[in-house]
């Protein structure tokens, strides 16, 4: 466990050695503020609540989480200090979880940097902060879920362009496995548990009811479930790539 | 003691180590010779647990590569091929993490840093960020947090290669004095580095073990092995050195104007090339017996030509 917590050390420490995560940060506060005033209509809707405000993450997220994971194995695996890292005496679970909870700890940093956001709404009105607290622990399990994915596409990949495009395609078929569209095309053939478990995969179903307020145990489990299966394939990837 | 039992790893097209045996005693500085693509870096990479061999094994300590990877992994300091670091991390802070990442902490952590900080003389860029730094200071950056936990299995990738030469100098005395009491196995292709700290040279190409010995061993594998050199006023008689018993031949350096007569394997020819230029009254500037040329030893095995 010590050793898992020198790697979120180092990890965390050297998202703030560049600038690189105080402009993330900057981008993703400005975006979340335009997505939420302009297009959500957050005025205009007239509800104290975060609604305008959460219902954007999915899709912000697309493109600033794997812009955070990109770098997270792809550097190493080009620079060479991946050789350093595992011939440490560190576990492959440690080097991983540790790297992953680094990128997540960060973007849950850049998440409670939004808290102006609940400010406004309780000055303007009554909301339920209860739901807000959901709210925002739905958009952070989200986040999570996008970095894992991104975790792995950064291990598979030595380019961090293509580790980006990578994290942000297969993310992007996560949230529209739950659209009409993408189930339209599978229920013309596919029997119909096939088409209820590709419905099931959708980030955006599962991310809806929590920033509703609604906590599921069954959500909460999806989306632990998918970081542990996404971080293990990232183990997987990175035996199997480290000396490529 | 090192253990490397028919150690192979075949990659998809060309198989880079080619059933490697052989075993490292504490205290050998081990030279692991041989051209580029030999396998030396692939051989390194499977004893600290980074490449799983395709078969075969290797143990350190008694300590399985492949089964108890984590304690193998610690009995080991390694510096890999290039000697990569976190380039946005201090040279301070790059230690500290490696010391904490070896179980040290607090005052036992900063009392580890400063040592090996001082054993490579980094002091004067512990606060400067990786990536700033010249070549030789990197590579002494990699030699420090290698040695910082004290290892008993010390395993260099060519650790002086980009060096100044007082730099290999320094990096040589150090392994010098590391080496009493550790394994030591450095990968080089700089001969004049394995007559100067090895004590005993492994040559390897296509993955294959070559020859195993002493540098001296080594040297003495070679054609020049107790060869005459001598540079002379007046053309010799070359026929008259040729003729000489023991004497397998004569070549002639016109470059520094020498010639070099050859020994045959096992024989002594210098009281024979000595009492020959008494005999004629030869005017001889120069006179060398050699020990042997360990770079014609190391093209011949190689490369595969007859030593």
């Amino acid at each position: 466990m010590s050793q898992l917590s020198v790697v979120f050390k180092r990890e965390l420490a050297s998202y703030f050695a560049t600038p690189l995560a105080y402009v993330f940060i900057l981008i993703f506060l400005v975006l979340s503020g335009v997505f939420t005033f302009y297009l959500g209509g957050f005025f205009e809707s007239g509800q104290a609540n975060l609604a305008p405000f959460f219902n954007f993450h999915p899709w912000l997220y697309l493109f600033l989480v794997p812009a955070i994971a990109m770098r997270l194995w792809a550097e190493e695996r080009k620079s060479g200090t991946i050789e350093l890292l595992m011939t440490l005496p560190i576990t492959r679970f440690d080097a991983v979880t540790g790297k992953f909870l680094a990128a997540w700890v960060f973007a849950g940093l850049a998440l409670l940097l939004t808290f102006p956001m609940v400010i406004t709404v309780n000055y303007l009105g009554e909301p339920d902060n209860g739901a807000i607290i959901t709210g925002y622990i739905g958009s952070w399990l989200l986040a999570g879920a996008y970095l894992a994915i991104g975790s792995c596409m950064s291990a598979l990949a030595k380019n961090q362009v293509i580790a980006f495009i990578l994290a942000v395609s297969v993310c992007f078929l996560f949230i529209v496995s739950g659209f009409p569209m993408v189930l339209d095309g599978f229920s013309g053939w596919a029997p119909q548990w096939l088409v209820d478990a590709v419905a099931s995969l959708s980030f955006l179903t599962r991310f809806d009811a929590i920033s509703k307020g609604v906590i599921d145990l069954r959500d909460l489990l999806y989306f632990l479930t998918l970081i542990a299966a996404w971080l293990a394939a990232t183990a997987v990837v990175i035996d199997l790539k480290k000396a490529d | 003691m090192i253990e490397i039992k028919n150690l192979t790893k075949r990659f998809a097209q060309h198989t880079a180590v080619d059933d490697l045996s052989f075993s490292v005693k504490p205290g050998e500085v081990l030279g692991f010779l041989g051209p580029n693509g030999a396998g030396k870096s692939t051989t390194m990479k499977m004893l600290t647990g980074f490449l799983a061999p395709t078969s075969g094994s290797a143990s350190i300590l008694g300590f399985d590569i492949q089964k108890d990877t984590l304690k193998a992994q610690r009995q080991i300091g390694y510096l890999p091929e290039g000697a990569p670091c976190y380039g946005d991390m201090t040279v301070r802070s790059f230690l500290e993490f490696i010391a904490e990442v070896r179980g040290f902490k607090g005052a036992e952590k900063r009392q580890r840093v400063a040592k090996a900080v001082a054993q490579v003389e980094l002091d004067a860029v512990l606060e400067q960020s990786i990536e700033t730094l010249s070549k030789g200071f990197k590579r002494r950056v990699g030699l420090a947090q290698a040695i910082l936990h004290d290892p008993k299995v010390l395993i260099l990738d060519e650790p002086t290669d980009g060096l100044d030469p007082n730099q290999k100098h320094q990096v040589r005395k150090l392994i010098q004095s590391l080496a009493h009491d550790k394994i030591v196995i450095i990968s080089t292709h700089i001969l004049e580095e394995v007559s100067a700290v090895c004590t005993r040279a492994v040559v390897i190409a296509h993955g294959k073990l070559l020859a195993d010995g002493t540098p001296l061993e080594l040297e003495s594998r070679s054609r020049y092995h107790q060869a005459v050199t001598l540079v002379a006023a007046e053309p010799l008689d070359q026929a008259a050195l040729a003729a000489l018993p023991g004497v397998a031949g004569v070549e002639e350096n016109t470059l520094e104007h020498s010639l070099s007569i050859l020994a045959k394997p096992g024989e002594v020819i210098f009281p024979q090339v000595n009492a020959l230029i008494a005999e004629r009254g030869w005017q001889v500037k120069e006179l060398n017996v050699e020990r042997g040329r360990l770079d014609e030893v190391f093209r011949s095995l190689t490369r595969g030509e007859v030593v």
